[in-house]
């Protein structure tokens, strides 16, 4: 269920690590407890985030959660696909990265879970 | 029980018959309702003592008596503007929608497939706020206007303080209404908000400024230019607001056009009373970008499971119910009833109409202005709308208010030496004749002649008859072109033939406004066909039928909704609200041409004082959430005059309504939650904890009573104990006290501070979405602090700034409320109290062998709403959802669902209900647990089932292809009774998410309805 390629935060986003730089997302889980998404509020391309922090929020019909940046970094890219099309997140929610950042420590990755770790966390 | 008596106004709002109590009593194991009553509510917290409120009187005396009262107001002629103004109420609205229980006895549409009538006039009303204003989206009405442009600076602050932290400076416009400038202020310094007021002109931006609050007209009826303002504003990334006025932006280029980020203001004039200062609807339309900022409730469209178009309220996370102390505002209640009323005057008008109304008011101000010049009064401004302002000489002024007075012809004496007289629709050729005439005999000089241009003031008869044709020929909407061929250029009044020949009808119509060229609009508005399609009175009748009939309200069936208390609405109390004694009193009227209304307000507020045990009461707030952050303030200034200014830790219950945190987090406190024990009562050694932990900052504590959950808490007074053993102060929601009037009160279970929900307990209707009114009482260490006004005599000594635009809030239907407590009086008050609580255990009598029954008190007893438990439904694919929409198969709105706790349903049957409306909604439930049965245990398919595809519209009933796998008989005839009263939902199960992704909140195009 929870793909080994990547870590996770107990506040259920995901990171998958390339080198200097990496994309964020939800988890299955996540999605599944929000319901059907309807908004992610997400950041422009160059604020900076310490591990985290805010840097949006999703929406679905009946519950409205922040999102947090696992890792501190600054945000290269945003998955703008998502303005128009923010099911996908409910239909694939481990192939739909949310913002991309580059690392500012790439070489640590304290305080993440993985996937046993966070498949234990919600089970 | 009392013997009968045919005219007893109790026997007529209690709905369950002597024979039916004795009945309910047996089946819920009850020798009494006395015995009833000393189980569900705890012995230490009963009153020991009989009420001490008036009555009861009979429904006919009671009318007698207001009668009465309405003799000691003397509206006369009310030209103060500030907002508001006089107007006609088309009959065809009055009579079909005001005072039709099919509209203002519906809930809050949350049940979308049973509310299409209103939510699609709300869109109406949407469309027209935002044409006129020129701005893209527009929710579905707020409070009142001054509350508008509070909720606009809040969602600039919050935008603006995202980029720019820090940006803590709001300036205001000095031409803003008196009463905006004060409520704004109130709500900015909680927040640590500056507010600075001055003149547009010289505003000076800079980064700590995040945003501006201008008005136009403005508060003096200046005609003022804002682009200029917003442009500066926009250069530093400040954001705009302006306070306008819709009458106004027929005429005058919308502050949409010139860049407004926010746009605000009150709709009132679009034919609804004055009501001596409400309830109307306050509009707040903003840019596409902030939509998910905005405030209040926004009316969107969807699809249903046909894929037809469909009707629903868009984006609800962004309400408090969700998102607690950080949604975007507190407000729960809208103004649905009163922004209909507003949305059906442009429809009834179109905007034909409503150049007509506003170029007709413009000239008579040009009328009444070049009068004024005649006497040598040259007006403050020489560009203006509706509103003249000149300045008179010392002993002339008070001259003038005398001799005015005596005329019952009320002005705006500004406090500078200036008169303001704001014209409206109802103004007449006599009415300026008479002001000039007024104003000449306050200088000593004779009226100006004729000749001048206005007519002598002996002339009013002939004025009169001149004006009742004026207004007939512009009923039809199509005045603006007929008086056109009329104009002068000159804006003067122009006589020409009547039909019959003779010289009669003065048609008023003016060229464009002599307002510089960028003022005057030039885009056209309420171009949608719905603006265009109802102009003759029966098209409009039909229409307002056709959209009452999608509706459910309590003319159909029982609303049986949790914590709404939605009891009857009795005509006796409310009819007195369109009588034009009540109706036609503006809201700063002169205090002793309303002696009727004072009147009823000194009689409700002790009643509410003796009901409450709260000797001090505020009617100001005008809503439950109002009324929250009202005690709160009320509250925090307390602790400031003690010594305890840095007290700001709220204790909040995790049953808590969403409200609750959303008002503390708006009075600047934090909020700390307490939680609940596995019973549902309040943890006592979890609050003792954040007592002591939070012990220096402790403000106080909100708490429902009884609680959220339907429970009369045992602890209820220790739980108050440990809060004001800390230093705090309690604050109790009055959401429930439908449970306590008569037999406990908020003083007994130790309250401090509480609001009353007067829509709720109080029996003012629900209006389909508002109003509401929520009044405040306190204990006398309160009392200095409750909220003044800027332009009334009311509030403590040491008053908090006004909470409300007007200074007794929405005071027309506080008539609702008196009538309701006269007319029951102490016995009756009582009695309701006790029958809702015998309703609510009889419920969960039949229901408890069917469904979990969550929360109760040890013995099992609840207070007036029990808790439905349907979280394992979940297991075999049947949701809360699925009642919910079931229940109207069986021709019932749902119970509140997912509240207090999700996946489950709340039910509250009220007093009002008569025993065999119970019995059939408890029929209905039982036999939908049978339709989850059959699900459950393989008998019905899990995905095509009669659960899952509630509910069914006739389309699909009586559509030749039915490919379910059980009988259309099933789907809507379930049980014999509903083929008495059968009602059919006007679409089938509303997609929410499709709604919210794909957000449209204004009329679609005509296509997009389909056939």
């Amino acid at each position: 269920m929870y793909p080994s390629d990547r870590l996770y935060t107990k506040d259920h986003e995901w990171i998958l690590i390339a080198g200097a730089t990496a994309r964020i997302g939800i988890t299955h889980y996540a999605q599944d407890q929000l319901g059907d998404v309807v908004y992610v509020e997400l950041p422009q391309v160059g604020q900076q985030f310490e591990q985290g922090a805010q840097f949006g929020s999703i929406e679905s019909v009946k519950a409205v959660s922040d999102l947090y940046c696992p890792l501190a970094g600054r945000v290269t890219e945003v998955n703008t696909t998502l303005a128009a099309a923010p099911e996908t997140v409910n239909a694939d929610p481990h192939g739909t990265w949310m913002m991309a950042i580059e690392l500012a420590d790439p070489a640590s990755a304290s305080g993440l879970l993985d996937s046993a770790a966070y498949a234990e966390l919600v089970k | 029980m009392p013997p009968p008596r045919a005219d007893r106004f109790s026997d007529r709002h209690i709905g369950p018959r002597p024979g039916d109590v004795g009945a309910m009593l047996a089946a819920v194991g009850a020798p009494s309702v006395e015995a009833l009553i000393d189980e569900a509510v705890p012995a230490g917290i009963r009153l020991d003592a009989p009420l001490r409120t008036p009555g009861p009187e009979t429904e006919a005396a009671y009318l007698d008596r207001l009668r009465d009262l309405a003799g000691r107001n003397r509206p006369g002629r009310a030209f103060i503007g500030l907002g508001y103004y006089g107007c006609v109420t088309p009959s065809v609205i009055l009579r079909n929608v005001f005072e039709n229980p099919g509209w203002y006895t519906p809930y809050t549409p949350y049940q979308a497939e049973v509310a299409q009538g209103r939510l699609e006039a709300l869109l109406n009303y949407q469309t027209m706020v935002g044409d006129l204003t020129g701005m893209p989206v527009a929710n579905a009405s707020l409070l009142d206007e001054a509350t508008a442009a509070a909720e606009a600076m809040a969602m600039m602050h919050r935008v603006r303080s995202r980029k720019a932290p820090g940006a803590d400076r709001l300036l205001v416009s000095r031409g803003c209404f008196p009463q905006t400038i004060d409520v704004v202020r109130g709500r900015a310094e909680p927040l640590g908000i500056a507010v600075e007021v001055g003149d547009p002109a010289a505003m000076r931006f800079d980064e700590g400024v995040f945003g501006v609050l201008l008005q136009t007209p403005a508060e003096d009826g200046a005609v003022v230019p804002v682009a200029d303002v917003v442009a500066r504003a926009h250069d530093t990334g400040a954001l705009a607001a302006v306070c306008t006025d819709l009458l106004a932006l027929t005429l005058l280029t919308p502050p949409g056009e010139d860049g407004a980020d926010v746009v605000v203001g009150n709709s009132q004039r679009f034919g609804v009373p004055m009501g001596y200062g409400g309830p109307h609807a306050a509009f707040f339309a903003t840019r596409e970008a902030f939509v998910r900022q905005m405030p209040g409730r926004v009316i969107g469209l969807s699809v249903d499971r046909h894929g037809d178009p469909a009707f629903r309220m868009a984006l609800q996370t962004r309400e408090q119910h969700i998102r607690r102390d950080r949604a975007t505002s507190n407000i729960c209640t809208a103004q649905a009833l009163l922004a209909n009323l507003a949305g059906f005057y442009a429809v009834y008008h179109g905007p034909d109409g409503l150049r007509a109304i506003a170029a007709r008011v413009h000239a008579l101000a040009r009328r009444l202005a070049a009068g004024l010049r005649t006497l040598g009064l040259a007006p403050a401004h020489p560009h203006f709308f509706d509103t003249v302002t000149v300045s008179l000489p010392p002993g002339a002024l008070e001259r003038l208010r005398a001799g005015a007075g005596a005329a019952g012809m009320h002005f705006r004496y500004r406090g500078d030496g200036a008169v303001g007289v704001a014209l409206d629709e109802t103004t007449t050729l006599g009415d300026v004749a008479r002001i000039v005439s007024l104003v000449a005999g306050a200088l000593g000089r004779a009226a100006p002649p004729p000749a001048a241009g206005v007519p002598p003031a002996g002339a009013t008869d002939d004025a009169a008859l001149d004006e009742s044709r004026f207004r007939d020929q512009r009923s039809d909407g199509r005045a603006g072109a007929t008086a056109a061929e009329d104009a002068a250029p000159d804006g003067s009044l122009v006589r020409h033939p009547g039909p019959d020949g003779r010289a009669a009808a003065p048609a008023i119509e003016a060229a464009a406004p002599d307002w510089s060229e960028a003022l005057v609009r030039t885009s056209a508005y309420l171009t949608h066909p719905v603006f265009h399609r109802h102009r003759s009175e029966t098209q409009l009748m039909r229409y307002l039928k056709q959209l009452e009939r999608r509706d459910l309200g309590l003319d159909t069936s029982m609303i049986p909704l949790g914590s709404c208390t939605m009891k009857l609405t009795a005509a006796s109390a409310i009819r007195a609200v369109s009588w034009p004694a009540f109706a036609a009193v503006h809201p700063f009227a002169p205090p002793e041409t309303t002696e009727g209304y004072r009147a009823v307000f000194r009689e409700l507020e002790a009643a509410l004082a003796e009901i409450t045990g709260l000797p001090a009461v505020s009617l100001q707030p005008n809503s439950g959430a109002q009324g929250e952050l009202a005690g709160l303030m009320v509250i925090r200034a307390w602790h400031r005059d003690h010594g305890g200014g840095g007290r700001d830790v709220v204790l909040i219950p995790a049953s808590a309504h969403g409200t609750n945190p959303a008002s503390a987090a708006m009075a600047g406190m934090r909020v700390v939650v307490v939680a609940c024990d596995d019973r549902g009562n309040v943890d006592l050694d979890d609050l003792r904890g954040r007592a002591a932990e939070h012990r220096d900052a402790l403000c106080g504590l909100m708490i429902t009573y009884p609680s959220t959950h339907g429970v009369f808490e045992d602890a209820v007074r220790e739980v108050c104990g440990v809060v004001h053993d800390a230093g705090g102060q309690v604050y109790m929601d009055g959401a429930n006290l439908n449970a306590q009037v008569g037999v406990t009160s908020p003083a007994a279970v130790g309250a401090d501070v509480c609001h009353i929900n007067l829509h709720k307990t109080f029996a003012i209707p629900h209006g389909g979405g508002g109003p509401g009114m929520g009044p405040i009482a306190c204990a006398k260490h309160l009392a200095p602090y409750l909220p003044g006004h800027p332009l009334a005599a009311v509030g403590g000594e040491r008053a908090i700034p006004a909470i409300s635009a007007a200074p007794w809030g929405s005071a027309s239907i506080l008539l609702i409320s008196h009538g309701y407590v006269r007319m029951l009086g102490p016995d009756g008050l009582r009695r309701a109290t006790e029958a809702a609580i015998l309703g609510a255990n009889y419920v969960k009598a039949r229901l408890a062998p069917h469904y979990d029954v969550l929360y109760a008190r040890a013995n099992g007893r609840v207070a007036h709403e029990l808790i439905l438990d349907l979280r394992a439904l979940r297991a075999h694919g049947v949701t809360e959802q699925d009642v919910a929409k079931r229940l109207m198969d069986y021709g019932f709105h749902a119970p509140t669902v997912s509240f207090p706790v999700p996946g489950t349903m709340m039910i509250e049957p009220t007093e009002s209900e008569p025993r065999e409306e119970l019995d059939r909604f408890c029929d209905a439930l039982i036999a939908i647990r049978g339709e989850i049965r059959a699900v459950e245990e393989g008998g019905a398919d899990r995905v095509d089932n009669v659960l899952k595809n509630a509910p069914h519209t006739a389309a699909e009933a009586t559509a030749d292809a039915w490919p379910h796998s059980y009988t259309r008989q099933q789907a809507v005839y379930p049980l014999p009774f509903v083929r008495e009263n059968k009602f059919w939902p006007a679409v089938g199960r509303v997609d929410d998410a499709h709604g919210d992704r794909n957000l449209v909140c204004a009329c679609p195009p005509v296509e997009a309805y389909g056939d």
